[in-house]
């Protein structure tokens, strides 16, 4: 069997009495889609803040490439291939959409402390941005400020600077979110291009969407997983079509 | 580059600078006047950086004006006037001092950040206060300028203008650089989303003390600069009022744009002279005024140029 690129054992997270990840145990093979689906407030979120950093876990821990990063901050996990998109669009909106995608790449391209040249103009910095951009179909909105996108077009930038870290895994809190049934389409067909390159960690409400892309789906209901398993499989499941799909099914 | 009405007048501002004592004819009270409006040009400058291009709201910057002013002061009064000794001094303790406040109050943030950022230099405001040797609160009479083996005279006051005005063209060209370089995107976009930075992979913390350590230095730079020019230091100069007053012109000059703050130091300074000709109120007319600039005209004098929008420089 292959080793997973992650592995997140027992993984517990308290917000006062509530419990938002119980004892939450999962895998995420290298170059697969995993797809975490689960009711509002199941506590998806809040497993990705824990993934990427961004919350500390009362228990449990988390091993990326074999190693343990349960203490390591987000700039750390990122640093190690991890990146993560969020489900509120979060940009840098007064600046321009090269720019945000530009930062991407310098974040993974040593230090910053670099005070005189014009980051601006350098080729090794905006060439990268420019084929991401161009990528995710934002190729010709490069001059814009990021602010004054539509939202989908919001979305696709989040996208392009997750992607621009050169990441091994990515963490996609509803990519889709927001957005209209053709938009939806376009990004589900940009996932399905990066298939096989890096794996996923899925994070969706559109069920379409999940079962068009997931290779695994994982169920989860107040912070718990009540099911693992391969679309066809999850599909079938008496518990999760009670918990879960029973509501739209 | 388009001409366009703010590279115009950015540009005859600085004309006007570098020709003033000869139009003048070197009438030294003017001539001090405005010496004094790029010294402290230099130090909202430096405060920009940090409060315009990173949203930190630092509400103590003047601390570092005192710290470069007392270097000179001190020195002086052990009779060392020799510039390339107090100069390194003065940059050394202001950078050392940021660090070291930096580090505490960039645990926090928002009002906190401000509340910090002012106790700490209220600290040395009282400090200087109970140093008697060095004065208290009448402080250190500066009788001699520094002193550069000969090679400048700041006895001179059409020389100590030109070095000042070196100074800034200096600070300016470097600001410049600074915010399109590598880090000033990483303290700019910080501002917008740390949070994002810190996803992104950036160690936001070391970047953000590093500015701030820059700002301070650059600070104490026009600390040095003032202490030669007034012949004079004392606590007040660090007062958190100071402090304000700093932030005033970085506001009234446009935040996060690089000839904003010497906009704002030259309006604020020429406001204090002529109103307070007017009146000892001078105050009463001048908060208002703050007031609708911070209202109606939020990108300050360099917005009302024609600066577009903020990612501009
Ligand atoms: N910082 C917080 N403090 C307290 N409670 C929180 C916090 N963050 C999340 N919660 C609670 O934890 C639970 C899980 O929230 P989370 O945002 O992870 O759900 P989600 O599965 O992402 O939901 P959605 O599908 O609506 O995005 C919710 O009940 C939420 O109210
Ligand atoms: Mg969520």
């Amino acid at each position: 069997m292959t080793e997973p690129l992650l592995q997140v054992d027992s993984l517990i997270k308290r917000f006062g009495g509530l419990v938002a990840t119980d004892q939450l145990s999962l895998d995420i093979l290298p170059g697969e889609v995993h797809a975490v689906i689960g009711p509002n407030g199941a506590g998806k979120t809040t497993f990705i803040a824990q993934l990427a950093g961004e919350l500390r876990p009362d228990a449990g821990t988390i091993h990326f490439k074999g190693r343990n990063i349960t203490r390591l901050d987000p700039a750390q996990r990122s640093q190690r291939g991890l990146a993560r998109s969020f489900q509120i669009t979060s940009i840098f909106s007064g600046l321009t959409v090269e720019d945000n995608v530009a930062l991407a790449v310098q974040a993974h391209a040593g230090h910053s402390f670099r005070f005189w040249r014009d980051a601006r103009v350098d080729p090794s910095l905006r060439e990268p941005a420019a084929a991401t951009l161009q990528r995710v179909g934002l190729g010709n909105r490069r001059d814009g400020l990021a602010g004054n996108l539509a939202h989908g077009e919001q979305r696709q930038l989040e996208l392009a600077m997750a992607l621009a870290t050169e990441p091994s895994l990515l963490l996609l809190d509803e990519p889709a979110a927001g957005m209209g049934a053709d938009e939806t389409e376009r990004m589900v067909g940009l996932l399905q291009a990066l298939k096989g390159t890096v794996a996923i960690l899925l994070v969706e409400h559109d069920m379409n969407a999940v079962f068009a892309l997931a290779d695994r789906i994982s169920v989860l209901v107040n912070g718990s997983c009540i099911a693992t398993g391969t679309p066809e499989a999850i599909r079938n499941d008496d518990d999760v079509r009670r918990a879960y799909l029973g509501e739209d099914a | 580059m388009v001409l366009n009405r703010r590279i115009i007048v950015t540009v005859l501002v600085l004309i006007a600078l570098a020709l003033l004592p000869v139009l003048l004819g070197g009438a030294p009270f003017y001539i001090g006047v405005v010496a004094r409006a790029m010294i402290l040009a230099i130090a909202a400058i430096s405060l920009n950086l940090i409060l315009g291009y990173g949203n930190m709201f630092s509400f103590g910057h003047a601390v570092y004006i005192g710290i470069g002013a007392y270097t000179v002061g001190i020195f002086a009064h052990y009779d060392i006037f020799n510039g390339f000794i107090q100069w390194p001094v003065g940059l050394a303790v202001s950078a050392l001092i940021a660090l070291l406040f930096g580090a505490i109050s960039l645990r926090t943030k928002g009002v906190y950040f401000i509340m910090i950022t002012m106790a700490l230099a209220q600290m040395m405001y009282f400090l200087g206060l109970s140093l008697d040797k060095y004065g208290a609160d009448d402080g250190l009479v500066i009788y001699t300028r520094s002193e550069f083996a000969g090679l400048i005279d700041l006895e001179d006051h059409v020389t100590l203008y030109y070095v000042v005005f070196g100074f800034l063209l200096l600070t300016v060209l470097g600001m410049a650089r600074l915010i399109n370089s590598r880090f000033g995107l990483v303290i700019r976009a910080t501002k917008f989303n740390e949070a994002r930075m810190r996803a992104l992979g950036f160690p936001v913390g070391r970047y953000k003390l590093t500015a701030f350590v820059l700002a301070g230095t650059i600070c104490g730079l026009a600390g040095l600069l003032l202490g030669n020019f007034t012949n004079f230091v004392n606590p007040d100069m660090m007062h958190w009022t100071r402090s304000g007053e700093l932030i005033f012109m970085v506001v009234l000059g446009g935040m996060g744009s690089v000839f904003g703050p010497i906009f704002g130091a030259i309006t604020f300074l020429l406001l204090e002279e002529f109103l307070s000709d007017l009146t000892e109120h001078w105050q009463i007319v001048f908060g208002p005024f703050l007031i609708l600039v911070v209202l109606f005209a939020r990108g300050g004098i360099d917005g009302l140029l024609g600066r577009k929008d903020r990612s501009d420089d």
